[in-house]
């Protein structure tokens, strides 16, 4: 078992670093999810553009570019979010169907956009300096910069967590993914909480994306199978639980990596697997609440 | 399979409310006039096309055949079952693969490929639809897309298999009676006597009272299950129902253009047929068919145009469409009277 562990350790932590970008990713859309009904299939395409900012910022030579180009994907996820929640305003009495196709349409556009902008080519992106080396762990090399992202998305989660769980603004939430009727019946605003969610939540997916930009790089098609990740990550969570998210995402980041590691081959079928057995014990999740909408 | 033998169907025996009752329209023989006159022309006129159409023509409404099928097919799902898929494309590519691989290593004898591929898309229905269907609402949504997902990595994964991400090529053309097809107007032909047959049979199944059974469903899912239904199964059934319809249209695709790429599984060819259904208007089964017509025109039109990036266009149709068409063509129409849009909501 320990020449298992010692065997798989660079694995095992890379399985923890694309956890934390992927809880970086879904616990937006799991909120945006659980609160508002709003299934934002755009949400892939945001994280691409911050891969993409992280390209044009060439976030790997300075701090200084690495910062501005975070700064910016901040900026645009909350300016798209806000957009998409304005957007998906007059669809709000409509069938969950039709706001999906919304933000399948705007995920499309985006990806094309991207695609003209800066073509069909792979973009690598190194980590900022100081980041792009590797360090020893118990005997293995690995990229210091992954174990920063480990460290950043526990942290963030943490933030999440004592936002959501200890804070007023949290409540709210709490309060909106329980009974958004009643929320709104108390008088609170439903469209101001939900503008404030969907920006938040795409800000977090831009955001990711400039982290993951020097471990995933940037590529077409990437908006996809990050956003089938993240799919699968708020499914095995459930709808609307931050610490379901974080579960959701440790596990997947551990199926994502080891099965790439040992069983190449097979590994959408064990990411698919996985799936299939937690919904066959847990229907709706590991961690749904009891929530009005299901 | 019976045909419902009431009248509470209306004229076009599809997209019909059970709760409207029967209404009094022209009688059965004035209705089949004004129906299949129309329809019979059509007909006429599509198994002509080869005839003062160029080849290139026959081509792209061979594609507009399949695309058609593969939408019609998806709208058994979304129109009369409320079971908005983001995955159908893989029913569609296992097809294609099937009849590929049949036609290269065993026989591209006439209907063995595309029964196959039917048969073989059914059962991969089987196989992924259950965990689907029970998790229903917005589960459905995500779990059809990672199921489309996963066949899209599969097809390109397997490389030994399927060719990897060089698609699967060589396929030899259809062989009726030991001969090649090998004309484009013949390749039509053959396309569209299939495609015929399919349309036949979804709308057959869409009339007779398991379609019924699904439409009570997708309207009022409590109301059936105390009637004694089990929604479950009747879901389980149309979506392979639907999966086999696909793998049909796939392996007509197949044998129309001879090559295969995991992209004719993958999401986006799932969203573009997902649109067909949505802009010609869910529920009708002729709807989706003009929605594939509109679909594979702009994309293989102005596809070229815009440099490849046909899918920047593909995304505004689908803004523009959430807008301004929210039943599709068929809403304009105004055929579907009163008929409310009940697919997707979370039952």
């Amino acid at each position: 078992m320990a020449g298992w562990f010692d065997a798989n350790l660079v694995s095992i932590l890379n399985g923890f670093a694309i956890g934390s970008l992927l809880f970086i990713l879904a616990v937006g859309l799991s909120i945006v999810f659980g609160m508002m009904d709003v299934l934002n299939l755009a949400h892939g395409a945001f994280f691409l553009v911050g891969s993409y900012l992280a390209v044009s910022f060439v976030a790997g030579v300075s701090w200084g570019g690495f910062l501005a180009a975070l700064a910016v994907a901040a900026l645009f996820g909350l300016l798209a979010g806000g957009v998409l929640s304005g957007m998906t305003e007059p669809l709000a009495r409509r069938p969950i169907l039709d706001q999906a196709l919304l933000t399948l349409g705007i995920s499309l556009i985006v990806a094309e956009v991207l695609s003209i902008i800066y073509g069909n080519n792979v973009r690598s992106v190194p980590g900022p300096p100081g980041l792009d080396g590797s360090v020893q762990v118990a005997g293995s090399t690995y990229p210091t910069y992954r174990l920063m992202l480990i460290a950043v998305g526990l942290l963030l989660a943490l933030v999440v967590w004592l936002v959501v769980e200890r804070t007023s603004i949290g409540a709210l939430v709490r309060a909106s993914v329980a009974d958004r009727e009643m929320v709104s019946a108390m008088g609170i605003d439903n469209r101001k909480v939900k503008f404030a969610v969907l920006g938040i939540g795409s800000m977090l997916a831009a955001v990711a994306g400039v982290l993951g930009a020097p471990v995933y790089g940037a590529r077409p098609g990437l908006d996809k199978t990050i956003l089938i990740l993240a799919l699968v990550v708020v499914v095995i969570g459930g709808l609307g639980s931050v610490r379901g998210a974080l579960i959701g995402a440790l596990v997947i980041g551990q199926v994502e990596s080891l099965g790439r590691a040992l069983l190449p081959e097979l590994a959408s079928f064990i990411l698919f697997g996985t799936l299939a057995l937690v919904l066959i014990i847990r229907p709706r999740g590991l961690f749904a609440g009891k929530v009005a909408h299901s | 399979m019976s045909v419902v033998p009431d009248s509470s169907t209306d004229a076009s025996g599809v997209g019909a409310d059970p709760r409207t009752g029967p209404a009094p329209g022209p009688s059965r023989a004035a209705r089949l006039a004004t129906r299949g006159i129309p329809l019979l022309v059509l007909l006429v006129l599509l198994a002509s096309a080869p005839l003062f159409a160029a080849p290139f023509t026959a081509n792209t409404l061979s594609r507009i055949l399949i695309f058609a099928l593969f939408a019609v097919s998806l709208d058994l799902l979304v129109g009369i079952t409320g079971l908005p898929s983001l995955g159908h494309a893989a029913y569609f590519g296992v097809g294609a693969y099937t009849a590929g691989l049949v036609s290269i290593h065993w026989t591209s004898a006439a209907p063995v490929p595309v029964l196959l591929a039917a048969a073989v898309g059914a059962l991969a229905a089987v196989a992924t639809g259950w965990l689907a269907v029970r998790s229903g609402g917005v589960y459905f949504l995500m779990l059809t897309l990672a199921i489309g997902e996963l066949v899209h990595q599969l097809a390109q994964s397997l490389s030994s298999v399927t060719g990897g991400s060089n698609g699967l090529f060589g396929i030899p053309s259809v062989r009726i009676g030991g001969e090649p097809l090998t004309l484009a107007g013949y390749v039509y032909w053959y396309v569209l006597a299939v495609a015929v047959l399919g349309f036949l049979g979804l709308w057959l199944v869409a009339r007779s009272p398991f379609g019924a059974t699904l439409r009570g469903i997708r309207d009022n899912e409590p109301r059936m299950r105390s009637l004694g239904y089990s929604p479950f199964r009747y879901k389980y059934l149309a979506f392979v129902v639907a999966g086999g319809f696909a793998g049909l249209a796939g392996g007509l695709f197949a044998a129309l253009v001879r090559i295969v790429n995991p992209s004719d599984a993958g999401f986006t060819t799932s969203a573009l047929i997902l649109l067909a259904v949505v802009l010609g208007g869910a529920g009708t089964l002729w709807g989706p068919v003009l929605g594939a017509a509109v679909v594979v025109l702009v994309r293989d039109t102005f596809g070229p145009q815009l440099d490849g990036h046909g899918p920047l266009l593909l995304g505004v149709v689908f803004v523009v469409a959430v807008y301004v068409l929210p039943r599709g063509f068929a809403g304009l129409a105004g055929l579907v009277p009163g008929r409310r849009r009940s697919t997707g909501g979370t039952a």
